[in-house]
């Protein structure tokens, strides 16, 4: 049992930069492209590695520290987060509250970074950035509180499993829809915009370079990653007792939620700006509904 | 059954979140005629065991009416003064939906000590009645369109109607149908006052009905 959440982990490190791959490859089939190999993020990242950085005069040590709080997050989010009934290697009871603040750590760190360099567009992706995740914290948190509540546990791991079968895929669908919102995919904020007007997550690191971008890189991609096999925690039936087993599809979900995200990026277009809010405040008055009829 | 119960009873919920956040007339209309069709299918649930003639019928009436006379009356109304939308409400929609949750926790808070010892259905029925008959309290106040405030009228109807399902089992049969002719009635005339005052003043905002005064 121990071996299969190390392998989880390990497993998390080495293939999470092939979900935006993945992502990409299922948009270009739609698009009818043949479109980047699936491997093309480690090629950026090797690339990236071995280039030097640029740093602004403007800059302090708080841009040259984000990236690497970034990529530390990912690494710590992925050890605690389940995948499947495996649990996850740093599970211990009231970790979603550590899920959703470690990524909260990460979001300042950026925002701080971008507001470092002092330009004007990043000023303003990072107004836009937390102005949404002010919105998206509490309908993530009130969400996985709602969870909590309905199952009585307050490990991530546990909570997962003991639910019952007919509750699971609504929540699956509710940290779906978080997934979609904290990691800037398309229905709140489209990653391959090329206007730096438009964009809300990639404006803010417009201004690294080399192993700087490879670190936020990677860790974005790790973050992805969390959320995905938090989603697929709760899609795998909780019947299946062989570790190796559940670890198995735990990956084939996990692979079918990335799939997922790639077809909701073909068939929907970006929301405007001043929808976004809405249907973020949309996301937390349905947290708040199940929550307080849980808790009546 | 008892999971078929709740989900209508949180559908009811999530409908009247749709009608506080909501700024179409037309899908408003659509979401009261679901409302009326759910509160009687609760209805006719909790009753289930002993059902009498004249609880048939007065589902009847409740269906027909609610479901079918009204919307069609507002939906005349809608169309015959060319509004799609309300534009400027006193209160946002977002606000409102935030006050919505405020007004069903508050409704879960004064039911909870409440408590209904000899009625059929669950003590989940009586928060969702008094947050309906709350909502519709609200529409009426934080919007300035005529046809929305009759909107908030018919869903504090429902709210009514849903509390005396939770607490009246054997409601006399002339209240109950009183009721129905009074929301039927009230339906009419404003629906004859606001195709007047949209012809009058070519609006139906109400806030300068306040106005008004002998000259």
């Amino acid at each position: 049992m121990r071996f299969t959440i190390f392998f989880h982990v390990i497993a998390a490190f080495i293939l999470s930069p092939m979900i935006p791959g993945i992502i990409n490859k299922v948009k270009a089939f739609f698009a009818g492209r043949k479109g980047k190999p699936v491997l093309q993020m480690y090629y950026d990242l090797a690339k990236l590695v071995q280039k030097g950085a640029v740093y602004s005069h403007t800059t302090t040590w708080i841009f040259q520290t984000s990236p690497l709080v970034t990529a530390a997050v990912g690494i710590i989010g992925v050890m605690v987060v389940p995948l499947g009934n495996t649990p996850g290697l740093l599970a211990f009871p009231g970790d979603y509250i550590l899920l959703v603040y470690l990524f909260g750590v990460s979001r300042f760190f950026t925002v701080l970074a971008a507001l470092d360099t002092g330009s004007p567009f990043e000023g303003m992706g990072a107004s836009r950035e937390v102005q949404f995740s002010l919105l998206a914290e509490p309908a993530l948190l009130l969400g996985l509180c709602a969870l909590s509540a309905l199952s009585g546990e307050t490990s991530m791991n546990t909570m997962v499993t003991s639910l019952q079968a007919g509750t699971r895929p609504v929540l699956a669908c509710a940290i779906f829809i978080v997934l979609l919102a904290e990691n800037a995919r398309i229905p709140f904020d489209d990653p391959t915009t090329h206007l730096e007007l438009t964009m809300v997550h990639e404006v803010m690191i417009l201004d690294h370079s080399g192993p700087d971008l490879a670190l936020i890189e990677y860790g974005s991609a790790l973050k992805l990653w969390a959320y995905a096999s938090l989603t697929a925690s709760l899609i795998v039936p909780n019947g299946i007792v062989n570790p190796w087993m559940s670890m198995g599809a735990g990956f084939v979900v996990l692979a079918g939620v990335t799939v997922t995200v790639g077809l909701i990026e073909s068939i929907m277009a970006r929301l405007r700006l001043i929808r976004v809010p809405q249907l973020l405040v949309g996301a937390t008055i349905l947290s708040l509904i199940s929550l307080i009829l849980i808790i009546r | 059954m008892n999971t078929i119960f709740n989900f209508l009873v949180i559908l009811l919920i999530l409908l009247n979140f749709r009608l506080i956040s909501s700024s179409r007339l037309t899908p408003c209309i659509h979401v009261l005629v679901l409302q009326a069709v759910i509160l009687s299918g609760v209805a006719w649930m909790t009753h289930q065991g002993h059902m009498s003639v004249h609880l048939y019928f007065m589902l009847a009436v409740n269906i027909f009416l609610k479901a079918a006379v009204l919307p069609w009356m507002l939906t005349r109304v809608v169309e015959k003064n060319i509004i799609s939308r309300e534009l400027d409400p006193f209160v946002g929609y977002t606000a409102s939906l935030i006050i919505g949750v405020v007004l069903l926790g508050i409704s879960v808070m004064i039911s909870r000590p409440l408590s209904l010892s000899h009625t059929l259905v669950e003590d989940f029925f009586l928060p969702v009645s008094l947050f309906t008959l709350f909502s519709g309290l609200f529409m009426i106040i934080a919007r300035k369109k005529a046809i929305t405030q009759v909107l908030g009228y018919m869903v504090m109807e429902n709210g009514i109607y849903t509390f005396g399902v939770a607490m009246a089992i054997h409601e006399p049969f002339i209240v109950e149908l009183s009721v129905l002719l009074d929301v039927f009635v009230a339906v009419l005339i404003m629906g004859v006052a606001i195709f007047h005052i949209s012809r009058e003043f070519n609006h139906i905002d109400t806030d300068r009905l306040s106005v008004l005064r002998d000259l």
